[in-house]
């Protein structure tokens, strides 16, 4: 780590980036927000904003759950309660048996209320849980996070092909031998770890902007799939490093700084995408 | 199209689909001949869609479904290439012709770039439909007509045994159908494979099926147009007359 300090300190000598903590924060925010963003590009492409933002509420009812049965780690009880939760909602939108807001609806209010009836019993319903707090990520967490970032890169080198044909008609990619179901349930799965992981950091309200924002604006201004993916990543980053750096000198939420900047450059791709009109 | 081995052909025998207590498809059987343009027609809800799901094996289906070669034996692979009646997808999507192709002709993700072999594949492909210079175009900025050739070019790649099409003629103005037409009835002569399609137009159908099928859960009649047509149960499912109605109208 000692190594890594010093680098920053070189590359970025500004004041922020001379204290060890917001360094930490700069690399968790360096490996989270490209593996977020990449997941909402598909997210995006396959409507599905509200379905993540459900899936973050899950995690309250997971850290519940694993305080009751005793589990030591949060994360460990986030993670299998999230990839519970995600192949349920998978299975029961594809058995067809009610629309998707609606199944979304249910698990997410029920996670939030069953959270809620656990956690109100301890004092584990903190602010964190809730905002986040990625000035407090020690080195061993950004080992997750660079975990995550590669977990999502391999996924997205094995099955990208098959999602963006699942996403524009999955009976057409099902004639070309495409597993539509499987592929949709992985990429479900995939956001759920993505979505506990990074739900200490950025907290269950911002974690569906760093999901959704940064690949929206950058739907606006692309063209291709190329074009997608690569300035919602270089979007998700800017913001996240400016959003960082604002906090240190503001004194304001390190997540509530970034989805802001994020929101800021929505809003330019949006006027960009009607001046080109 | 008389070089190409006709005897090749699938063979479909008492093929059956029940979904829940209801019958989809009763004991369907029929030939769908190699260089030979197969259609079916059939009022909404007769099966058709069901019998092309069936033959993509994306529902289970009792009876067998069988490719067999000019010497009577089975080959034991079908290749279908399927080219849907419309796309109901996000027209906003950033994605471009050549994307879409791209993800389909090779394995490397689409968001690392497309290769160059690749990248000729999908134009030349494209190209073999009349739509050469259409790669860079999005998606979802193509017309009716174009869009179905992008299919079309799909499904011809990689060379399918069976050409499905359902409907491909709806929502294309009368000289993108036109066109369509002309480009699929030349694949019928130079290129091996069956083409089933599903088909409204009944002009059409007179001008160039070489085989109809008239399907309502299970086959009413089949043979040649004029035999089809003039057969009761043609008049019992479109009225008397209904030829010669549909094609005052076109």
């Amino acid at each position: 780590m000692e190594a890594i300090y010093s680098i920053v300190k070189t590359i970025l000598p500004l004041e922020a980036y001379q204290y060890h903590f917001m360094i930490r924060a700069l690399l968790a925010v360096i490996l989270l927000t490209p593996a977020l963003g990449l997941l909402g590009t598909m997210a995006v492409n396959h409507q599905m904003a509200f379905f993540s933002d459900g899936l973050g509420h899950s995690a309250m009812l997971g850290i519940g759950l694993g305080m009751v049965l005793g589990l030591k780690s949060d994360l460990v009880a986030m993670l299998i309660f999230g990839v519970i939760w995600a192949v349920l909602i998978c299975v029961i939108k594809q058995s067809g048996s009610a629309t998707t807001d609606t199944i979304i609806s249910v698990f997410s209010s029920t996670s939030i209320a069953g959270g809620l009836l656990l956690l109100s019993r301890s004092d584990k319903l903190s602010k964190s849980l809730l905002l986040g707090d990625i000035l407090a990520v020690m080195p061993e967490d950004l080992l997750y996070l660079l975990g995550l970032l590669i977990g999502v890169i391999v996924l997205w080198i094995v099955l990208y092909n098959s999602l963006l044909m699942t996403s524009v008609d999955p009976f057409l990619a099902r004639s070309r031998g495409i597993k539509t179901r499987l592929i949709e349930c992985a990429f479900v799965v995939m956001v759920a770890v993505a979505v506990m992981i990074s739900i200490h950091w950025v907290g269950m309200m911002l974690i569906n902007a760093l999901l959704i924002l940064p690949a929206a604006a950058g739907r606006n201004i692309a063209r291709t799939s190329r074009q997608h993916a690569v300035f919602t990543v270089l979007i998700a980053l800017f913001s996240g490093i400016a959003g960082l750096t604002v906090t240190f000198y503001l004194d304001a939420s390190a997540g509530a700084s970034i989805v802001l900047v994020s929101a800021l450059i929505y809003a330019l791709s949006l006027v960009i995408r009607t001046a080109r009109k | 199209m008389s070089h190409h081995c006709e005897l090749c052909h699938i063979d479909l025998d008492r093929v059956s689909v029940r979904r829940g207590g209801s019958v989809l498809l009763q004991d369907v059987s029929m030939h769908i001949h190699c260089g030979q343009l197969t259609v079916l027609i059939g009022q909404n809800g007769a099966g058709k869609t069901t019998l092309i799901k069936a033959l993509l094996g994306q529902i289970p289906h009792t009876g067998v479904i069988r490719h067999i070669d000019g010497r009577g034996l089975d080959i034991p692979h079908l290749r279908t290439g399927y080219v849907p009646q419309h796309l109901d997808f996000d027209r906003e999507m950033p994605l471009t012709v050549r994307d879409f192709m791209a993800a389909s002709f090779s394995r490397r993700p689409v968001w690392t770039g497309i290769g160059k072999k690749t990248r000729e594949a999908v134009d030349n492909a494209l190209a073999s439909v009349e739509i050469g210079g259409l790669g860079d175009r999005p998606l979802g900025r193509c017309s009716g007509g174009e869009l179905q050739r992008v299919l079309l070019a799909l499904a011809l790649n990689p060379a399918p045994d069976l050409l499905v099409l359902d409907e491909p003629v709806s929502g294309i103005d009368r000289n993108g159908m036109k066109m369509f037409l002309e480009t699929l009835l030349h694949m019928r002569e130079t290129r091996h494979m069956a083409i089933l399609l599903v088909s409204h137009d009944l002009r059409f159908v007179r001008e160039y099926a070489d085989h109809v099928v008239l399907l309502d859960k299970s086959v009413l009649a089949q043979g040649r147009a004029d035999e089809v047509f003039s057969s009761p149960e043609f008049d019992a499912i479109f009225g008397t007359g209904a030829a010669e109605e549909k094609e005052a109208e076109l």
